[in-house]
C-alpha cells in the first residue's frame, strides 16, 4: 500500500514500528495459550478419574519420553541459531540450522507415533477410559502443532534453496521461530503435568 | 497492481460476471464490510422469522402450530442465528466499515485475511443452517449442554451441524479479531496515540482481545463433543467417570465474555453517535474507555453465574454473585457519561440519536437491572429457567440491535453517499421501540408468573394467556419495523438525498473522506493532533471558531484525478481456503452413519477434499505477491 511513486520494497508505516506479521504471531500464540490451557485443564479435571485401566503408570516410559522431550528442547536452540544466521546474512548456515530443527521436530513426532503405538498395544485407546481420551487428544493436538511447524520449516528450507528466502526475509524466519519456541514451551508444560507430576 | 486513478469512465464497463467476481476477490475493507452487512441482514430476517414462529406458537395455550421437536430446533436456531450470525455479523460489519477510516488507515493490516474471515463466516453460517435440509437442525439450545449432545441422546445430525458450524464460525471470529487487533495497534494515523483513538475503535480492540481469548476454550469444548460423537471418546460420558459439568464450564467461560463481545461494540457506537448529535465532546472519555476495558476484564470472572442452580456450593455462588454485581459499576459509569454528554448539549433529534439514546440506553438499563437481580443467588434460584431470564437477555440484546440501527442510520451515508429518510427512520424507531417493550415487558411479567422457558406450549388457566398474546403482538411490531427499515434502505439507494462528506457535522476521521468513500480511503494519510480531530479542524481545538465561521470540511483530495495509491491486489485464494474449511467440516458431519443421514466412512472423502482445497488455497495465498 505504499505510494506507487516509491520503490516497491519501501517499509510499510506502522504505529509501533513493529511489523504487522510479528504482532499477529504474538497475538495468535496468546490465543493458542487458551487453547492448550483448556485441553490441559480437561486433562487435569479427569486426572485419576478413570474407572478402568490402563493407568498412566502402566504405560509411561519416562526415560524414553524424556529423551524425545530433550530433542525437542534442543531444536529450540537450533531454531535460534537459524534466526541468528539469517540475520547475519549467512544463508548456508541458515539452511543447516533449519534442516536440523526440522529433523529434531520430526524425531519428536516420530517418537510420539511410536509411543502411541506402544500404548495402544498395552490396551490404551481413545475409547477405553478417561486417561486414554484426554491423553491422546491433548498430546495429539500438540503433535499436530509440531507437525505444522515442521511443514513451515521445510517450506522455508525449500524457499531458500529456490532463492526465495534471502536475508531480507529474516523476519519470516523469526516469526516461524516464535511459533516453534511456543510449541516447545507448551511441551514443557504438558510433559511436566502429564508425565512428571506423580499420580 | 490495481492503481486507482480516475478509473470510472475510462475503463470499459465491466460485465455482470466480472462485477460479481470483483466482489468474490475483493480485499477492500469497505466492500467486505458491505458483504458482512448484507449477509447479516439476510440472517436477521431468518432469525426474525424463527422468532415469529415461536411467538405464533406461544400466542395461545395448547397450540398445535409447531410440534415439540420442530419447536426445539427453531428456538435453538433463533438463538444461534441471532448471537453468532446477526450480532457478531453486525459487529464485523461495523469493524470493517468504520475502524480503518476512524484510524486514518487505507485498509486493515491483512486485507486478504480479512476477506478470508468473511468467507469463512458466510460458509460457516450456511453450514450451521444446513441441517434444515435434513429436517435436523440443532435442537439442543444454543448452549448445547452435555450430555444431551451425546450420540445416545441426540443421534440426529442437528448436534453435528452445531459442533461443526460453530467451529468454522470460531475460525472466522478469531481470524477477524487478530486482524483488527493488529490494525488498531499498528495502523493508527501518525499522531493518534491510544487515548486519541475514537471510542468505537477502542471497543473493537477490547472485543478483539475477548474473542481471541474466549473462543479457544469453546473450540476445545466443541472438539471434545466432536470426538465423543465421531470417535467414541469419553469426555462427557458419565459411565466412564466423566463429569458433564466440564462442558458447562468450558461453554460459559466462553459464553460470558461472549456477552461482552456482543455488547461492547454497541456501546462504542452509542459513544460515537451521542456526542455528534449533542454537539459536545464525549463526557469523561477516559472513564468510558477504561469502563469498557474493565467490563472486558471482569467478563472473565463471572461465568459461573450461569450455573448458580447447578449446585457449585455457597462459596462459589457468592464469589460469582459479587463479581457479577461489580459489572454494574463500569456499566453505570458509561450510562452516566452518555447522559452527561447529552446534558446541556444542542441536541439534534435525528434517527441515529433516537436509536442510541432511547433505543439503547433506556431499555439497556432494564436489561442491566434485571441482570443484577439474577446476580443475587437466592433470587436467581426463583428466576432460573423462567421467562424472566428470557426477558432479561432480550432487554440486553434488543438495545444492541437498536445501537446497530443507530450505527446504520449514522454511517449509511458514508458508504452509499445518500441519507436514509428521517420520516421512515422515526417510524422505524417507534415501531421498534414499542414492539420491543411490548414483547419483552410482557415476558418480564410472564417470568414472575412462573412460565418456564423452552417449553413448546403451556396449559390454559394459569393467567399467562394475555401476556403471551401481548408478547406475540409486540414481536410482529418489531418485524414490521424491520420491514420499514428495508423500505427505507431501498428508497435511499434509489432516490435518497445526497449526503455530502460530512452530513452530521461529525467529529472523527471517517467524515474527512468523500461519500461514498474512495477505494483508497485517504488520498493523504491525515496527521492527528486531537481526540476529535475533524471537529478541531473545523471549529478549532477548543471550539473557538463559531459555527458560522467554521471552515468548510476541508476536501482531503482536491486533485482527485491525480491520486495514485498503490492498493493490495484482489485475490480469490481466501475464498478458496474458506470453502475448503467449510467442506472439510461438512465432511465431519457426514462421518455420521447412514441411518441418521450421514455417509459413514465415505465422509472422509469430503474431509480429505476439504483439506486439499484448503491447502491449495493457503499455498496459493502464501506464494502470490501481496501487493
Amino acid at each position: 500500500m505504499a505510494e506507487a511513486t516509491h520503490p516497491a520494497h519501501v517499509e510499510h508505516y506502522t504505529s509501533t514500528g513493529i511489523d504487522h506479521r510479528k504482532i499477529l504471531m504474538w497475538l495468535f500464540l496468546g490465543s493458542e495459550c487458551l487453547f492448550f490451557g483448556s485441553l490441559i485443564a480437561t486433562y487435569q479435571v479427569y486426572r485419576g478419574q478413570s474407572l478402568v485401566g490402563p493407568h498412566p503408570h502402566d504405560v509411561f516410559n519416562i526415560p524414553y519420553t524424556s529423551i524425545s522431550a530433550f530433542v525437542l528442547l534442543m531444536s529450540s536452540l537450533t531454531m535460534a541459531l537459524a534466526v541468528n544466521s539469517i540475520r547475519l546474512g549467512n544463508l548456508p548456515a541458515t539452511r543447516i540450522w533449519l534442516l536440523l530443527t526440522a529433523l529434531q521436530g520430526s524425531i519428536f513426532v516420530g517418537g510420539q507415533v511410536f509411543e502411541f503405538t506402544t500404548f495402544v498395544e498395552h490396551g490404551l485407546s481413545l475409547q477405553v477410559n478417561l486417561f486414554g481420551t484426554t491423553f491422546f487428544v491433548l498430546t495429539g493436538f500438540h503433535g499436530a502443532h509440531v507437525t505444522v511447524g515442521i511443514i513451515m520449516l521445510f517450506s522455508l528450507l525449500f524457499a531458500s534453496l529456490l532463492g526465495k528466502l534471502t536475508p531480507a526475509q529474516a523476519l519470516t524466519v523469526e516469526i516461524v521461530g516464535l511459533y516453534w519456541h511456543f510449541v516447545d514451551i507448551v511441551w514443557i508444560v504438558i510433559f511436566t503435568v502429564v508425565y512428571l507430576l506423580p499420580y | 497492481m490495481a492503481t486507482v486513478g480516475r478509473a470510472v469512465g475510462v475503463a470499459p464497463r465491466p460485465g455482470f460476471i466480472e462485477y460479481l467476481w470483483s466482489w468474490v476477490t475483493t480485499v477492500d475493507h469497505k466492500r467486505i464490510g458491505i458483504l458482512y452487512g448484507l449477509t447479516t441482514t439476510a440472517f436477521l430476517l431468518v432469525g426474525g422469522l424463527e422468532a415469529l414462529l415461536i411467538r405464533i406458537q406461544l400466542a395461545h395455550p395448547e397450540s398445535k402450530f409447531l410440534d415439540p421437536n420442530t419447536y426445539n430446533q427453531i428456538f435453538t436456531m433463533h438463538g444461534l442465528t441471532m448471537i453468532f450470525l446477526v450480532v457478531m455479523g453486525y459487529n464485523a460489519t461495523f469493524f470493517n466499515l468504520v475502524v480503518p477510516l476512524q484510524l486514518g488507515a487505507r485498509d486493515v493490516a491483512f486485507p486478504r485475511l480479512n476477506a478470508f474471515s468473511y468467507w469463512v463466516f458466510l460458509f460457516g453460517a450456511l453450514l450451521l443452517n444446513l441441517g434444515w435440509l435434513w429436517g435436523q437442525a440443532p435442537g439442543v439450545g444454543w448452549f448445547g449442554y452435555a450430555n444431551l449432545t451425546s450420540v445416545e441422546y441426540t443421534p440426529d445430525l442437528g448436534t453435528d451441524f452445531y459442533v461443526m458450524g460453530l467451529q468454522v464460525l470460531g475460525i472466522s471470529s478469531i481470524a477477524s479479531a487478530l486482524n483488527f487487533l493488529v490494525t488498531i495497534i499498528n495502523l493508527r494515523a501518525p499522531g493518534m496515540s491510544m487515548f486519541k483513538m475514537p471510542v468505537f475503535s477502542w471497543m473493537t480492540l477490547v472485543v478483539s482481545v475477548l474473542v481471541i481469548t474466549a473462543f479457544p476454550p469453546f473450540t476445545v469444548g466443541l472438539i471434545e463433543v466432536m470426538f465423543d460423537r465421531l470417535f467414541g471418546t469419553n469426555f462427557f460420558n458419565p459411565a466412564a467417570g466423566a463429569n458433564p459439568l466440564l462442558w458447562q464450564h468450558l461453554f460459559w467461560i466462553f459464553g460470558h465474555p461472549e456477552v461482552y463481545i456482543l455488547v461492547l461494540p454497541a456501546m462504542g457506537i452509542v459513544s460515537e453517535v451521542i456526542p455528534v448529535f449533542a454537539r459536545k465532546p464525549l463526557f469523561g472519555y477516559p472513564f468510558v474507555v477504561f469502563s469498557g476495558i474493565f467490563i472486558g476484564f471482569l467478563g472473565w470472572g463471572v461465568w459461573a453465574h450461569h450455573m448458580f442452580a447447578v449446585g457449585l456450593g455457597p462459596i462459589a455462588n457468592t464469589v460469582f454473585g459479587i463479581t457479577t454485581m461489580l459489572i454494574a459499576v463500569p456499566t453505570g459509569v458509561k450510562i452516566f457519561n452518555w447522559l452527561a454528554t447529552l446534558w446541556g448539549g444542542q441536541i439534534q433529534v435525528k434517527t441515529p440519536l433516537l436509536f442510541a439514546a432511547l433505543g439503547f440506553i433506556a431499555p439497556f438499563i432494564i436489561g442491566g437491572v434485571t441482570g443484577v437481580m439474577h446476580a443475587t443467588v437466592p433470587s436467581d434460584y426463583q428466576q432460573t429457567d423462567t421467562y424472566f431470564v428470557v426477558a432479561h437477555f432480550h432487554y440486553v440484546i434488543m438495545p444492541i440491535v437498536a445501537a446497530f440501527f443507530a450505527g446504520i442510520y449514522y454511517w449509511w451515508p458514508k458508504y452509499t453517499g445518500r441519507l436514509l429518510d428521517e420520516g421512515l427512520g422515526k417510524l422505524h424507531f417507534w415501531l421498534f421501540f414499542v414492539g420491543t417493550n411490548l414483547t419483552f415487558g410482557a415476558q418480564v411479567v410472564l417470568g414472575f408468573l412462573g412460565m418456564p422457558r423452552r417449553n413448546y406450549t403451556y396449559p390454559a388457566g394459569l393467567g399467562w394467556e394475555p401476556w403471551n398474546l401481548l408478547s406475540s403482538i409486540g414481536a410482529f411490531l418489531i418485524a414490521l419495523s424491520v420491514l420499514v427499515f428495508i423500505v427505507n434502505a431501498l428508497k435511499s439507494l434509489r432516490s435518497g438525498e445526497p449526503a455530502g462528506p460530512d452530513p452530521w457535522d461529525g467529529r472523527t476521521l471517517e467524515w474527512l473522506t468523500p461519500s461514498p468513500v474512495p477505494v483508497y480511503n485517504f488520498a493523504e494519510i491525515p496527521v492527528v493532533r486531537y481526540r476529535d480531530e475533524l471537529w478541531a479542524r473545523k471549529y478549532g481545538p477548543h471550539g473557538e471558531r463559531a459555527a458560522a465561521a467554521a471552515r468548510p470540511n476541508p476536501d482531503p483530495n482536491p486533485g482527485r484525478e491525480e491520486v495514485h495509491v498503490h492498493l493490495p491486489r484482489p485475490s480469490y485464494y481466501p475464498a478458496v481456503a474458506a470453502l475448503g474449511i467449510a467442506l472439510g467440516f461438512f465432511g465431519g458431519v457426514m462421518l455420521r452413519p447412514a441411518e441418521v443421514g450421514g455417509l459413514g466412512p465415505l465422509g472422509w472423502v469430503l474431509v480429505g477434499l476439504g483439506a486439499l482445497i484448503t491447502l491449495a488455497g493457503l499455498y496459493g495465498w502464501a506464494f502470490e505477491p501481496a501487493d
